[in-house]
């Protein structure tokens, strides 16, 4: 184990699991058909099943059934063919029910694991406890009038997923890690944009400490964090507060807390004794849901390539290493971007021009895989310029700036610049003789036993040639003609 | 015969003969609410007279084309519990006071659809909660009958008193019910009148007011069986907006009453003879039994054995799912608002002051069986005792099609008895309640009267989604008993 806190009375471990509540993509809501597009008009979005009428019932929506289970197989995990909802009943002005609507004792996915991979190289795995599905709730605002809270609606009833890990993370890191995989994973399923500035992804974070060897202590619960980097930093925060009340003989009392990220710390929401009883029973509104499963085994033929399978496939079908494998599928369009550029061509050069050029080309302009202004078609036919010989390898950096600032094509750019590769041998030779012949005197050096200078010769021979001498050519003429 | 004091079938043959017209029989329900509802209170919403008749009307026109649906100018009154588009719509609440729902219930559009015209919204206890309709925010339902040499104002039994009263003292030809206990068949019997609660899911309960999802049931309350079954065909099938509605085809329930049931098993259930049964009561469902009998019946001793602790199961699920279904009367969104300096404060009085003692009484049962440390020794094991009375009649029926019981363990009583003791009241619904917690059909037939003029009723109970045999034996008991005594205020008497 390598994060331990360094305590007075000894070494502690940390041991965190995570729930993380992740926004399911769907044109409408889990029971209603309101729409669940983000950034609306307060209240535009709001049926009245979301604003919880008098006799409004719930019905589910199919598509959201058919997300979760998605995510389900995308962690590896089991699917339970039958699940229920239970109603979790506490009052708020955000949930106009007075109960969300949830899935508490039966679980549409159970056990499942995700693999991460940690700073030095190790891989990890993290254990899936069960993902659920239910409804999110309103929103209140508190800055529109000086004595009034204003409530919209437009997010209640949003389907969510809530995805629960087992206690398996021991350092900060790897709740990174496990994040960005989970994130990464949803957006290949399509099931969660995964985006924490907009609440579509958020984490509530539970933490204990022990000594090694120990059965677990006292857990406190962060709730809503979000983003990775503040996951991360409650995680420190927390744990190490925990130790501290333990080494100074006090007792850490099992409550709901909250991250402050401008102080760096954590502090109570509710204790134990104000934790709500949230009276859970089967909502009687709803049939327990049964699905197929040879609903599940299409929904599973339909699935996407998972990052890890693309990994390990980038790696055989392309000849790249494991790391520069791992670079492309962190992100989806990264990926295949890359693959349109490689297939056919040489993986490896591929590999170098994308995580190389083209990066730090994005970089630069402030603009991302999905609008880069060199598509991967015109970067694969700047390739192919390469592998036949129209243009050598220092051109091409030339032509690829170009492409970065004009958006044209290798091929117009070529023309349009006379970056023709030279091949004339004719023409090569008369270079050669010129730069011999302005530099006798290092020719004799070279005569004499001086080799190192042939990269001299090469290099006036290029400039002579404005670079577009096939390297190869000059370096045979060139040792035919000094060697003489 | 007067127009106010017609079944359903005599008048749809009326208004297809044009013997007489729609807007007349509106007409005159509308001068008989006048005169009578005063005293009565069975309406708390009477619709504005002009679009009474002017669906009347409508429904004339159709008559004329010869395109008149099932219920096509019908007078009908609507328990105040349905959602109805643009009507106010209270469920005897002072919390939805002013509540103008902007939707239609699905049971209620389907009775549009066939072509009724609604009267009005009919009182009921508050939230359907209660057996006598005294919980009501705007007063108490007086029943339409009185005891003999006894002037004492009676209950009309309840939830959907107000629609039982309404149908029995000529205010409505019939009128919509939600059964959840008993609240459709207790009143009907105390009023004289056939009140049917079908299969749970046969009726849609989308747009109504919830009490306790799991057993809430939308149906008829008529002057006769075959009503029962005309109506309940106009108000059947699946809805897709409830999940809980069934998607069984509809079938003609009218057509039901009159088949024969010789050869049918009718189960009397030994459990039912409860100890302490008044021995009129007792002695009516003998004659129950002598009368199906008679029609051809066989007549099988079975056995519930669960039934003695139907009404305790019923008094933990009901409150359970209520106080999660009242949840959302927070006075936010819509419904009566007190105000108050924090959002715990609002919720506070809100709900204190909107929401009278019976609904808060389970409320805070409901609260209380559903919280940790109580759950499993209530909620839960209520739920197994559930499955366990569900089996019971899963089993009975193997042996019989239909059972044959009392429907109330007494005639009406008067306002202000049975009130010190809430278990007290909650005994009306010792017969009613199993069938609930079942979710199998249940009728209750008018079979006679008390020895102090007080109509009974008897109770048939079938298997799921066997409303047909239920109505078949309903029709040969009215048929043998021929109940034809009308109350003592009816829109007939004294005009």
């Amino acid at each position: 184990m390598s994060y331990v806190i360094e305590g007075k009375t000894g070494s502690w471990e940390i041991v965190v699991g995570l729930e993380v509540h992740a926004q399911i993509v769907s044109n409408s809501k889990l029971f209603s058909g309101a729409s669940t597009t983000f950034g609306a008009e307060p209240n535009s979005q709001v049926s009245l099943v979301d604003a919880a009428f008098p006799g409004m019932l719930p019905v589910i929506n199919k598509e959201c059934v058919a997300q979760a289970v998605r995510t389900g197989l995308g962690l590896n995990a089991r699917i339970n063919l039958e699940s229920r909802f239970d109603r979790k009943n506490y009052f708020y002005a955000d949930l106009p029910q007075g109960y969300q609507i949830s899935q508490f004792a039966h679980p549409i996915v159970g056990e499942g694991t995700i693999e991460i991979e940690l700073s030095s190289g190790e891989i990890r795995k993290i254990g899936i406890t069960r993902l659920h599905m239910e409804q999110d709730a309103g929103k209140l605002i508190h800055d529109q009038d000086p004595t009034k809270s204003m409530v919209d609606l437009n997010r209640a009833g949003v389907a969510l997923m809530e995805i629960v890990s087992e206690p398996d993370i021991r350092e900060p890191e790897e709740a990174g890690a496990y994040l960005r995989k989970l994130r990464q994973i949803l957006r290949y399923l399509g099931t969660c944009d995964g985006n924490m500035e907009e609440g579509s992804m958020r984490a509530d974070v539970n933490v204990s400490v022990r000594k090694a060897g120990e059965p677990f202590r006292t857990r406190c619960e962060i709730k809503n964090v979000n983003s990775i980097r503040f996951v991360m930093q409650a995680i420190e925060a927390e744990a190490a507060r925990q130790v501290e009340i333990w080494e100074s003989g006090g007792e850490v009392d099992q409550e709901t807390r909250l991250f402050d990220a401008a102080r760096g710390e954590t502090r109570t929401m509710r204790s134990k004794e104000d934790a709500h009883d949230y009276r859970y029973f089967p909502d009687p509104d709803l049939l327990p849901l049964v699905i197929e499963q040879e609903w599940v085994d299409a929904l599973k033929a339909a699935l996407p390539e998972l990052p890890d399978a693309k990994r390990a496939r980038f790696q055989s079908d392309y000849g790249i290493p494991f790391y520069d494998a791992g670079v492309l599928v962190a992100e989806q369009a990264v990926a295949d971007f890359y693959e349109t550029v490689a297939k056919g061509r040489d993986g490896k050069l591929a590999v170098s021009w994308v995580t190389g050029d083209l990066f730090a080309a994005l970089n630069r302009t402030s603009k991302t895989i999905e609008t880069s202004p060199v598509s991967a078609e015109a970067l694969g036919k700047m390739l192919d310029l390469i592998a036949d010989g129209t243009i050598n390898g220092k051109i091409a950096k030339e032509v690829f700036e170009d492409m970065v600032e004009t958006g044209e094509g290798p091929d117009a750019i070529v023309e349009k610049k006379g970056l023709r590769q030279v091949t004339d041998t004719g023409v090569i030779d008369a270079a050669i003789e010129s730069v011999m012949a302005s530099n006798a005197d290092k020719v004799a050096e070279y005569r004499s036993g001086k080799d190192k200078l042939f990269g001299f010769f090469v290099g006036l021979v290029m400039k002579e040639t404005k670079g577009k001498a096939n390297p190869a050519l000059v370096n045979e003429a060139l040792k035919s003609k000094l060697d003489a | 015969m007067m127009l106010t004091g017609l079944t359903l079938t005599e008048a749809r043959a009326g208004l297809a003969a044009r013997k007489f017209s729609a807007r007349e029989l509106a007409q005159a329900h509308l001068d008989a609410i006048g005169r009578l509802n005063t005293q009565l209170n069975a309406y708390i919403t009477v619709l504005p007279e002009q679009d009474v008749l002017a669906a009347a009307d409508a429904a004339d026109a159709r008559y004329a084309k010869g395109e008149a649906g099932l219920m096509d100018g019908l007078p009908v009154g609507v328990k105040d519990l349905f959602c109805t588009k643009g009507v106010k719509t209270t469920a005897a609440s002072k919390i939805l006071a002013n509540f103008v729902p902007p939707y239609e219930s699905s049971v209620t559009a389907r009775l549009l659809d066939a072509g009724a015209v609604f009267l009005g919204k009919t009182n009921l206890d508050e939230f359907a909660m209660g057996s006598a309709n005294i919980t009501s925010a705007f007063g108490s339902v007086l029943n339409p009958w009185k005891r003999k040499g006894d002037d004492a104002a009676l209950v009309p039994g309840g939830s959907s008193g107000g629609s039982a009263a309404a149908v029995a003292a000529g205010l409505a030809l019939a009128a919509t019910g939600t059964d959840t206990g008993g609240s459709i068949r207790q009143p009907a019997a105390f009023c004289g009148i056939v009140g049917l609660k079908p299969t749970y899911g046969r009726c849609s309960r989308w747009g109504t007011i919830a009490f306790a999802s799991s057993l809430d049931q939308a149906g008829p309350m008529t002057r006769s069986v075959a009503d029962a079954g005309l109506m309940l065909e106009a108000m059947a099938g699946f809805d897709e907006k409830d999940s809980t509605s069934s998607n069984r085809p509809v079938p003609e329930f009218s057509k039901a009453v009159g088949k024969s049931v010789k050869g049918l098993r009718v189960g009397i259930p030994a459990e039912y003879r409860a100890p302490g049964m008044p021995e009129e009561i007792a002695r009516l469902w003998e004659q129950g039994i002598a009368w199906l009998r008679e029609a051809g019946c066989e007549v099988v001793d079975v056995s519930l054995p669960h039934t003695k602790y139907g009404l305790a199961t019923y008094y933990i699920i009901a409150p359970a799912e209520c106080s999660s279904n009242l949840a959302r009367y927070d006075g936010i969104r819509f419904g009566e608002r007190q105000d108050a300096p924090t959002l715990d404060g609002i919720y506070e009085r809100t709900r204190a002051e909107g929401f009278g003692q019976e609904v808060r009484n389970r409320i805070l049962m409901g609260t209380y069986v559903l919280s940790a440390g109580y759950y499993d020794a209530y909620y839960l094991k209520a739920q197994k005792v559930r499955t366990l009375i569900k089996r019971d009649f899963v089993q009975a029926f193997e042996q019989v099609d239909v059972l044959l019981t009392p429907t109330a363990p007494s005639a009406a009583f008067a306002q202000g008895e049975n009130m010190d003791d809430p278990v007290q009241m909650y005994l009306n619904d010792i017969f009613t309640v199993p069938a609930s917690m079942a979710g199998v059909p249940a009728l209750s037939v008018p079979v006679g009267l008390d020895s102090r003029g007080l109509p009974l009723g008897l109770q048939i109970i079938g298997r799921h989604f066997d409303e047909e045999t239920v109505l078949s034996v309903g029709g040969a008991l009215e048929a043998a008993a021929g109940f034809a005594h009308k109350p003592t205020l009816h829109a007939e008497a004294g005009v």
